[in-house]
Parts: structure tokens; sequence; C-alpha cells
């Protein structure tokens, strides 16, 4: 019995991945995994399922019947539901306002809800109170109320678009058991990733979708992470992992008791300190919306610091205005590129010189000097592979890997002295990955100093010569890197942990081929 | 590389055209409504370009509009919307004329006072909008409207024969301004004489292009515009920028009456120009805020005042410029939009196929590899 069947979707979409040819087929009762690097089109292919955007050619067929979804209404009634990556809940609401919130109609707003809201939840043993301010909610819990909310309104089959990006390991787990709560129900849940790991653990069957089409199916009991990568990326899957430490004695960069509050005075950050050394990498662990945020605009110069100080080699730089900052020699790498790291209506040459107006090439006195931005440009997209036909398109017309490998070329270009590298490869796809990678590892032997702030313990664990944990706006836990696992390190980002991380029983070297094993 | 110069070039004069076109078919229809002949008034007004002293009142009319209309889209750059350049030019206009009634120095001192007059007075009436704006968040849009309000009060107040009003008749003047601050005209003959600061709007506009396409702070101001997180990012202090971007846009509004100020009324009266701001703001729109586009736009714009009176004395009324003006604004919002979506679309649904064949700027092995696996 099959819950949904999509046949030949082609959509020519903007963009360099389109979906082409896309066949899919949800059993009843099962977890399906669609996997694949970011941008190889698995967003684009659920919100054709769900109803956002109509395909071009092809077959959906919801239960063996032949549908057309104009809006996501028109999914719903067919029993097709999504938990988008970012959560759609208003925090000032209940859970219960939360959930009834636009199908008032099916159970009221008031005792009948409720008493349908507790029956889901205790049938999928969700643990979702109905009378809590979303809030008060951890990520973990929001999720669980979106996914209720989509139950609510009588979906069979749920899509999970990327919904461990925000969780830590442990959450993972539990989110993995509800799961196999639905699917023991009868409902079927098509489950969006690109962590293999979590794929093989949770899915009954894999499809792998590349370059906008599906290359294959697998099933779990027989397949490797290893195979399961290939098939995605077409090649070999690269390690973060530096290879000797190029750390120096020499300070670079020094936070001291760095401290920043709300306007209400709620600290945001509170006592940070750190030193990060020429050629050190230093990075930061931590569930997203802990004080990394704060952080990285503090140390770029975006929000100023209420108490504590900052150091760049010698000068004092608290005060400086973010342009100061950088020209005198601040890299920085935004976690979101297309708010903080591109004009996407610009074409590449003048995004070449954002950040770095008064520089040279870009400026000669206060007069701009296209022509030597442009010659650059050209070296940079040569030089760091930024895949494009030319540099007069937008960057709006790059895919993400492209446009992040053209913000690296231009940062590195400039030979910072401390760089800012927020998510560096998030939204990256493998090989544009492995290339920042590459850059951060040169420049680190030259005697950079980096922040690396990231969601992927992987590449945390990999490229970092010294591992930090924020929890709350405060530095709570450091750990040698070469000794930890992706685990401890979890444990530590919720809290639970403080003080230097030891790793447990096994020699370092062991627990991370352990974990790679895993992986 | 070419090919996409050329495509920029065909979106840019694609939104005014398809504007244009639904503009006059509009118009056109608003004229069968009416039982009247939806084509004759064009022609006649179309007849009107052709005669030179018409020229002449085009080009006149349209210099002030374009001055206007650079004033705008100067704030339309960093999406600041100044809507109170009607209140700024008027104002700087009438100090220009106090001042060049009261003083009178040799016509090479006096000429650069009066318009220094003007550039600080619209300066400085912009400036509060953006104080304002940037120490107590207040709107520049609401901040602007009231200051227009303002302003036009504070004109009342000054033409007082007790403080520099000089009544001519039934007529508030400033008062005659010594013939030393007159700007002498380009004569055309029998056609009549074309203000001598048209020059003035030609190079106002010139540089309007070097300062923001050319410098380090253009391109700040443009970045601003384009996405205010990122140019903070990249350094540009928000605050300082909305209030740079205030008084430049007021001091270019404070000259865009002087040029018949300056060259043909010599006196600030009831009867200056009133409402050339806000037209400022259509010809900014439909001129896409580039200094070109909004010198067609102005010269569309005043040959549309300019010409249609004609039509009173073939039996149509006049008023339809006005009706075609405001359609033009609002097919103007409209397409541009539009036209802006579709090339974006456009231009990434390119890159793809031109990746996709393998055409990347200096492409390696790598590339045609993957390309060659897919």
């Amino acid at each position: 019995m099959t819950a949904v069947e999509l046949a030949g979707i082609t959509k020519r979409f903007p963009g360099v991945v389109a979906n082409h040819d896309i066949h899919l087929t949800v059993r009843k009762g099962t977890v399906h995994a669609l996997v694949g690097e970011n941008g190889a089109g698995k967003s684009t292919l659920m919100k054709i399922l769900y109803g956002m955007q109509k395909p071009d050619e092809g077959t959906i067929a919801v239960h063996g019947e032949k549908v057309s979804f104009s809006s996501p209404a028109d999914a719903i009634v067919r029993g097709i539901g999504m938990v988008h990556q970012h959560f759609m809940l208003a925090d000032n609401l209940t859970v219960l306002e939360n959930v009834v919130l636009g199908s008032e109609k099916l159970y009221g707003i008031g005792g009948r809800a409720r008493r349908k809201i507790k029956e889901l939840s205790d049938r999928y043993g969700l643990g979702v109170r109905p009378d809590v301010l979303v809030e008060e909610l951890g990520v973990a819990a929001r999720q669980r109320v979106e996914i209720l909310k989509v139950l609510y309104r009588g979906a069979t089959t749920l899509i999970l678009d990327e919904p461990t990006a925000v969780l830590v390991p442990q959450e993972v787990d539990a989110l993995f058991d509800n799961l196999r709560e639905l699917k023991a129900e009868g409902l079927s849940v098509i489950f969006i990733s690109h962590k293999l790991g979590e794929v093989l653990s949770v899915a009954d069957e894999i499809t792998v979708i590349r370059r906008g089409t599906t290359v294959g199916t697998a099933v779990p009991a027989e397949t490797t992470s290893r195979q399961l990568a290939e098939m995605m990326v077409g090649s070999e899957l690269p390690t973060p992992e530096t290879a000797e430490s190029t750390v120096t004695d020499r300070p670079v960069l020094t936070v001291d008791k760095l401290r920043l509050t709300t306007p209400g005075g709620k600290a945001l950050l509170d006592d940070i300190s750190f030193t990060i050394h020429a050629g050190e990498v230093l990075g930061i662990a931590g569930v997203e919306g802990n004080g990394q945020t704060e952080l990285v605009d503090a140390l770029i110069g975006l929000r100023h610091a209420d108490s504590g100080v900052i150091r760049l080699a010698d000068e004092e730089i608290t005060a400086w205005p973010t342009r100061r900052r950088r020209e005198e020699g601040i890299g920085y790498i935004p976690e979101d590129r297309h708010r903080h790291g591109l004009l996407l209506e610009a074409p590449l040459w003048e995004n070449r010189i954002l950040g770095h107006v008064t520089e040279k090439p870009n400026a000669k006195g206060v007069w701009l000097d296209p022509k030597a931005a442009q010659d650059d440009t050209r070296r940079i997209v040569q030089a760091y592979d930024v895949r494009t036909p030319g540099i007069d398109v937008t960057a709006a017309s790059l895919s993400g890997g492209n446009q992040q490998k053209l913000i690296v070329g231009r940062e590195m270009s400039h030979k910072p002295r401390f760089l800012i590298a927020a998510h560096p490869t998030r939204g990256v796809d493998v090989g544009a990955q492995a290339a920042i990678w590459d850059h951060i590892r040169e420049a680190r032997r030259e005697g950079l100093a980096v922040l690396l702030i990231s969601a992927d313990l992987d590449e945390l664990i990999g490229l970092s010569d010294t591992l930090r944990v924020i929890y709350d706006g405060k530095l709570v836990a450091d750990a040698d890197p070469a000794a930890i696992t992706p685990e401890e390190l979890g444990t530590a980002m919720t809290g639970a942990a403080s003080g230097h991380l030891e790793h447990e029983e096994t020699p370092a070297d062991g627990g991370r081929g352990a974990e790679d094993e895993g992986r | 590389m070419k090919k996409f110069d050329k495509e920029r070039v065909l979106l840019a004069v694609a939104g005014p055209v398809i504007a244009l076109a639904v503009a006059f078919a509009l118009s056109a229809i608003v004229l069968i409504a009416s039982g009247k002949n939806p084509v004759e008034p064009f022609a006649l007004m179309f007849e009107q370009a052709g005669f030179s002293d018409i020229q002449v009142l085009i080009i006149n009319q349209a210099s002030m509009y374009y001055i206007a209309a650079l004033a705008v889209a100067i704030g339309f750059r960093m999406n600041l919307f100044n809507i109170g350049v009607d209140g700024q030019y008027q104002l700087a206009a009438m100090m220009a004329a106090i001042v060049g009634a009261h003083m009178n120095l040799p016509a090479a001192l006096q000429i650069p006072l009066l318009l220094l007059t003007a550039v600080f007075t619209g300066a400085f009436w912009s400036g509060i909008a953006g104080v304002l704006k940037v120490t107590r968040g207040v709107s520049e849009v609401v901040a602007t409207i009231m200051l227009n309000a303002i302003a036009t009060s504070v004109i009342g107040y000054l033409w007082l024969p007790t403080v520099f009003g000089v009544k001519v008749g039934n007529n508030n003047t400033t008062g005659e301004m010594h013939s030393s601050g007159w700007v002498p005209g380009i004569d055309m003959g029998e056609a009549g004489e074309i203000y001598g600061l048209v020059i003035l709007a030609v190079l106002l506009g010139i540089g309007y292009w070097v300062v923001l396409n050319r410098t380090r702070f253009g391109f700040d101001l443009r970045a601003s515009g384009a996405s205010e997180s990122a140019a903070a990012a990249s350094g540009v202090s928000p605050k300082r920028m909305v209030l740079t971007a205030m008084l430049l846009s007021g001091a270019l509004a404070g000259l865009a009456g002087l040029p018949i100020l300056m060259g043909d009324t010599h006196t600030y009266s009831l009867n200056f120009p009133t409402g050339i701001g806000f037209l400022g703001i259509g010809i900014a729109l439909l001129g896409r805020n580039s200094p070109v586009g909004i010198a067609f736009a102005a010269l569309l714009w005043a040959w549309l005042d300019k010409a249609s009176p004609e039509l009173d004395f073939h039996g149509y009324d006049k008023e339809i410029a006005v009706i075609m003006q405001g359609l033009i604004v609002l097919s103007v919002v409209v397409s541009y939009e539009a036209v802006r979506e579709w090339g974006l679309r456009r231009q990434q649904r390119r890159v793809g196929a031109e990746l996709a064949a393998g055409h990347v700027l200096g492409a390696d092995n790598n590339t045609t590899k993957e390309v060659a696996g897919r």
C-alpha cells in the first residue's frame, strides 16, 4: 500500500538545480528518508508535494489516487502535512492556541480541542502540554508542537524538513522514538536530511537525490553510510580533520569578561573570556540561540559590549566601529550570507567590494576602482572555483555553495589576521565544503586566528584546535577536540556538563575512530 | 559577457516602455468612455512638441522636474522616501529670493551665494527629518509630510509685509532680487529663452551618477539601499548614512526651484510653481532613479504639462494629461516590479543553463568532469 507516489516530477526553476524526472514511492506505515546534498533539490520536491509549487511535468498520487495540489490547503485535505525547518509558532500564544490557529472549525477552540490535543499527544508519546506558552518551550518541545499541529489537521503523511538540524544528539534520539510511534500507528513519514548516520538509524527506506534527480533507493540494512555518501555526491566524502597543530603562542584576539545585555537588562552574553592565538582555530559549540549570534555581532562591531574588553593583537578594539575592524584585519563569514554577506541583486564584482570598499584593490582614495575590483573578482572566481558564467551576473543567480565560496574568497583576499567563520559550510554542497575547509586550514597554517561557530559537530571537532561550549550566553565548558565525541559535546551543549570535558574510557584516537564508523 | 549587458539594457528599457504603453492605452479608454476620440488628443499633443516655443517651455520646466526628481531618487537609492522635497524646494527658493533681494554682491559672488542659500535651506529642512529618524526613530515619510505643512506656514509668515514680504497688487512677493543674482538665459530668438540653470541641472545629473557609481560613499549608499543588514555588516554606519542621504536629498531639493527664480520670476510670489516635489516622486520612479532615465521622464512630464493646454482649443479637456501622469505612475510601479522579478528569474535560469552547458569562467578539468557525469 503506497501512501504517496511521485512519478516523473520535473520542475524547471530559477537557480542551478531543478527537479528532473523524480520518482519517489512512500509506503504506508514507514519512515522514508530523502537524502541529498544541500541544494540537490530536496526542498523543492517537498514544496511540490506540499502544494507550494506546481510541477511542470509528472504526477502525484496519494493512496493510489492521482491528485493535483494548488495550495498547501489542498495537500492538508489529502492528509499531507509539513513540519518546516523553521518553526512557525507564535511565541506569545499557548500551545493550544497555536495548534487550533487556522483550524478553529475542526474541534473548536476550547475543551474539545484540548481533549483532542491530549489524545494525540498521548497516542504518539509527544508529551505536549496544551496550556504552556510556546515561548517557555525549548527547541525540541516546539518541534513536537509542530508535529502535533500537523497531526491535529488530520495528516497521515508527515514531511519533516531537516528536523534534526536544530537538535542536540539526545533530542534527536527522542525525536526518532516519536517517529517510530507514528509509523507504528500506520502513519507515513518523509524525513529529509543530509545526515547519513541519522537516516540509517531511523529510515525504513531511503531515496537518494542528486543534482535534482533521484539516483537510487536503498534499504538501511543493506547499505553503509559510505555507499550512501557515494550515491549522494558521486565522489569520496571529505573529512574536516586538520593534520598537525599550527597553534603559536602569539595571541591575536583576546576577549576579556565580555558582557552584552538586552535593553531590558537580561544578559545575552556574560563573562565571556577567551584568547585565540595565531594559527589557532577556536570552535564554539552550542545549540543555536545560546549567544553565538550575539558573540559574532560583538566581535565584528554590529553590537557594542556593555562591559568587557576586546583586543586585536595588542590594540584594544572594543570601541571601534565595524569598518575600522574590517580594515584592520578582521574577516567575516556571516551566519546568514543573504542578510549579512551579499547584495543579492548586485553583480558579483560589486559583492566583491562589499565590506572592503575602503581597501585595495576596490578603491583609490575616495574613488572606487571598478576595473581593478572586476579583475580581482575574476581572480577570486577562478582561485576559489566559483561556478559562474561571468562576474556581471547577480549574486542571487548563484547557488548557495558558490555564493559562499565567493564570500570566503573575498574575505581571504584581504589577508585577515582574525577570521570569524559562522557556519562557514551551512547550506553548501560537499565539494564546496571541502574547498572551504581547505582554505581555512591553509590560512591557519599561515598564522590566521579563527573563531569557528558551527552546528555541524563533526566540522567543529575536525577543524578546531580548541573547543568551547556556549550555553545561555556563557562559556560553560571546554574540550580537547582530539579527545571528544559528538555525543559528549552534545551533552555539554544542553548545559548538562561543565568545566573541562574528558573523554571517558577509550583513548582519544579510538573514540574518534568509533565515531567515524557510526556515521 | 556581452550577452548579460544587452540583457540589462533590455530590462532597463522594458519597464518604462510597458508602463507608457499601458498608460496610453488606459488614457485612450478614459477618452472613449467619455465619448471622445481616443487618438486625436495625442496627435495634437505630439504636434505641439514640434513647435520651438513649446520646446523651450518643456526644457525649462523639465530642468526643475529633473532636479526635484534627483533629490527624490537619492533617497530612493537607500530606501528613504523623502516626500518633503516639495516643502524643501519652496522654502529654499524663498530664502534665496529673500537673500537675493537684500544683498547685492557682484554676480560672481551673488549667484554662488544664492545657490548655497538654497542648498543649505533645503538640507536644513530635510535634516530635521533625518535627525528625527536617527535619534527618535520617526519615519521620514511622516516627518517630511509634516515639514511640508510647516514649510507652507513658514512661507506664509515670511510673506507678511512686516517680515520680508512686499505686496504687489494682490500678490505676495519677496520683492525683486538684485539683478546681480539673475542668471542670464540662452537666447533662442523667437522661441524664447532657455534658463541658464538648465546647465546646472545637467551638471547635477552627471554629479549624481559619478558620486553614486564611482565613489566609496556612493557604494555605501547603494549598499544600504540594497540591504541594510549587509551594509551594516560591511561597515556602513546606518544612522550616519540615513542622515547624510537625507541632507543630500534636501540639498538637491533646495536647488529645484532656482532655474525659474533666477532665470525668470526674480521673486518668490504666489505665482511661484508649487507641487514640483510631488511630481518629482513620479518622475524619479519612471526614471528608475537613473540620471538618464530621469531626464527622459522629466521631459515627458514637462511635455504633458506644456502641450496639454492646446487641447482646450479643440474641445478636449487638458486634464487628460494629468490623468495620464497618474496612470503612468501606477503602471510604472506595477510593471517595474514585474520586470524586475522576471529579469532576476530569467538570469538565474540562464546562469543555470550556462553552467549546465559547461560555460564556466575559467573552466577547469573538474568542471568538465562534473558536467559529463550528469
